[in-house]
């Protein structure tokens, strides 16, 4: 299929662009700053010159032959892309016997998809004349990915981040400092994610002149989920093209975890215009979503707008924000990207939630069955593809097909080394006395 | 701004201060903190004591734009179980016993989550003056640009050091009642030093055509006011109140409001200092 223009999504409602879509219009490329009703720019007057500035910033450089390859550069030679499509043939065979496909993020520098979108902003903050860089974090992954591009680039970076997660996550703390960034420990409010952000905002707000926030996932004021859906847009170019060349078909179902929903818009991006490909968004359930203790945002939540965006939101009456539980801590947050709330109200991808139990009983067998340790976070995207997995079968075999003529691709957006306390503890593999248990059983009460 | 001029009650304050010779004083404090009598009763003194206009924040759990005295402030109000229907007795509370102009400061979920037109509603019934939005830019207010004309209410929109040319045009052709001048690229909390920013922000709101601008951010004493008084039509006390009532309660709010206050008059020195 040839690549759709831009533009096309931009639509007065929500009917439109699903009727247009199923005309054959497409959905690649939103611009923003809205999506349906959701995006836009919910942000104090005195953010909005910066947020201006780097629209333009990012409009002129995606069109610059110079920043393309700037760009193209990095992800191969710096990142190690393109990442790896890996056929999963043992895993396959709890999921109904489909074909499941990973596309192995975890293999980047730094250990996640994050990173290509960290390399892209810096770059971009460099082109702003912006000397220093500030982050959010939640376990660390973001900031980690922050502190690395920042000290290939030369800015200074300053990364915000619960001081419960700091203490939880001491050895992330560790590598942001190792790698040259201060961090901050956030105190406001709940201290989690949501208040880091918060703090960055603060921050970002004073220090505008010199500062570039680098926002870590697909979420916030307008430029911010379209730019960094674009940064990560490689991922879903690269799994198309892989899936393509190595089996000749597109696969029958795509499927990535949410918590702001970057990997998720980045491997979805590049099948939105493929009709025949259904495609699973899976949100943090994590107690269950009836125990009012997770993270399901699109599944639960109600729109309204939090740090910039509207968008679905977990949100008690009165309209404050609620906080979230997730065993993973990069799915532990209220929000969610706004291109994400506008495929799931057009149809387009469909979010359902898995609990811990689901994720970690997955994070188990894909060590056991494939020797890959992956994150918490991607383990909600291989639960969710056991399920769609046995959907697809038991749809094969009504219709007088076999599963393996299935396929599944999974986004396995990062590997589970920084997990390995949490998951030694969910699974009883410590020594009661040892100082990993003590971690580990902090981990578990994300 | 001209066609609300006569229906704005933010307006007819700061106008009854200037036709005494002197700005006008607004005062900030948190509905629920300590609690929503004593916020009652201390916007009753902040009337008593000079202030013309008498601004309530919501209490709500991420305010990006505030430093740690109010954040302290509000997140103490939310767990005591402050909800957002209170700010409605909060504001009927002062409105019934002072003629001071009373506005709700809020970020904008909150109005989000209960309805802009109810929440406009009920706002007006309260005796309520309107509305400020410190995360509401008129790019996104088209339904509170609708709610605000039909419940008569004032839409208080910020501008700050970073707004353009065009965007203090668009944000001062949307407001109504007075323009926020923000004093400084930063958030709610007290300075020593006024910005010269503040000046300059003030000066630009009112080329854009603004009759009525107010500075905040960072003010916190008599002397602050008296600088602004020079060039504003406004000057907004926030963090230096909550401080107050935090620490000397109502009394303490009267005692510095009356201090604020000597700091309005453009006409020369006060008595104390002639």
């Amino acid at each position: 299929m040839a690549e759709a223009p831009s533009g096309n999504a931009d639509n007065d409602t929500d009917n439109n662009a699903a009727e247009a879509f199923l005309q054959g219009g497409s959905l690649k490329h939103a611009p923003g700053p809205y999506f349906g009703s959701y995006g836009g720019r919910w942000m104090p007057e005195s953010l909005i010159a910066a947020l201006d500035e780097l629209e333009e910033t990012f409009n002129k450089a995606k069109e610059d032959p110079e920043f393309r390859a700037q760009i193209a550069d990095l992800n191969k030679n710096y990142s190690g892309r393109p990442s790896l499509l890996t056929e999963a043939k043992r895993f396959s065979q709890h999921a109904g016997g489909v074909r499941i496909f990973l596309k192995r993020e975890d293999l980047n520098h730094t250990g996640s998809h994050k990173i290509n979108n960290v390399l892209g902003q810096a770059l971009l903050a460099k082109r702003m004349g912006k000397t220093r860089v500030i982050a959010e974090t939640g376990a660390g992954q973001h900031g980690v990915a922050s502190a690395t591009a920042a000290a290939l680039m030369g800015l200074e970076c300053v990364v915000y981040m619960g001081a419960e997660d700091c203490r939880r996550q001491a050895l992330n703390v560790a590598r942001m400092e190792l790698l040259g960034a201060t961090v901050i420990p956030v105190t406001s409010g709940s201290q989690t994610l949501k208040d880091a952000i918060n703090d960055a905002l603060r921050d970002w707000v004073a220090n505008v002149d010199n500062t570039h926030y680098l926002l870590g996932t697909a979420a916030g004021a307008h430029p911010f989920p379209a730019m960094v859906r674009y940064f990560h847009e490689v991922i879903g170019e690269e799994a198309r093209a892989q899936i393509l060349e190595q089996e000749g078909r597109l696969p029958d179902a795509v499927c990535a975890c949410i918590g702001g929903g970057s990997n998720a818009i980045g491997i979805f991006h590049g099948f939105l215009d493929d009709p025949s490909v259904k495609i699973y968004g899976f949100e943090a359930g994590g107690d269950g979503v009836d125990t009012g203790r997770h993270a399901a945002t699109i599944t639960l939540g109600k729109p309204g707008v939090l740090h910039g965006a509207r968008s679905y939101l977990m949100q008690d009456d009165d309209g404050q924000t609620i906080e979230s539980h997730s065993i993973s801590a990069g799915l532990d947050y209220p929000g969610v990207g706004p291109e994400h709330s506008y495929l799931a109200d057009i149809g387009r991808v469909s979010y359902e939630p898995i609990t811990d139990s689901e994720a970690m009983e997955s994070f188990r067998l894909l060590c056991r069955t494939e020797g890959i340790i992956p994150a918490i976070e991607s383990s909600h995207a291989l639960a969710g593809a056991i399920k769609v997995g046995r959907r697809l079968a038991a749809e094969a075999a009504a219709s007088g097909g076999t599963a393996q003529d299935k396929i599944v691709i999974v986004n396995l957006s990062g590997r589970g080394d920084k997990d390995v306390a949490t998951a030694a503890e969910w699974f009883n593999l410590l020594d009661k006395d040892s100082a990993e248990s003590e971690i580990g059983k902090e981990g578990e009460q994300l | 701004m001209t066609t609300a001029q006569t229906t704005s009650k933010s307006a007819a304050a700061i106008d009854k201060a200037r036709a005494e010779g002197r700005a006008a004083l607004i005062g900030y404090l948190p509905a629920g903190y300590p609690s929503v009598e004593e916020t009652i009763a201390a916007g009753i003194a902040l009337a008593e004591n000079g202030a013309d206009l008498i601004e309530i924040g919501i209490p709500y759990s991420d305010p990006v734009m505030d430093g740690q005295v109010i954040q302290a402030a509000t997140t103490e109000a939310l767990a005591k179980g402050f909800s957002v229907s209170q700010v409605f007795d909060v504001v009927q509370g002062i409105t019934s016993r002072t003629d001071a102009a009373v506005l709700v400061m809020t970020y904008w979920n909150p109005v989000v989550r209960m309805g802009v037109d109810e929440f406009s509603r009920r706002l007006a019934e309260a005796g309520g003056a309107g509305l400020i939005t410190p995360d509401l830019i008129p790019d996104e207010a088209a339904e509170w640009m609708e709610a605000s004309d039909k419940y008569g209410l004032d839409r208080v929109f910020l501008v700050a050091p970073s707004s353009t040319t065009e965007r203090m045009q668009r944000t001062v052709d949307a407001s109504r009642g007075f323009v926020y001048a923000v004093s400084i690229m930063g958030v709610t909390g007290a300075r020593t030093s006024v910005s010269t920013a503040a000046k300059d922000v003030v000066a630009a709101a009112h080329a854009a055509g603004a009759e009525r601008v107010c500075v905040g951010l960072g003010v916190s004493n008599a002397g602050q006011v008296r600088e602004i008084a020079a060039y504003a039509e406004g000057v907004i006390v926030g963090t230096a109140l909550v401080a107050a009532i935090r620490d000397g309660g109502v009394d303490a709010v009267a005692a510095l409001t009356k201090d604020l206050s000597t700091g309005l008059s453009r006409t020369g020195l006060t008595e104390e200092e002639a």
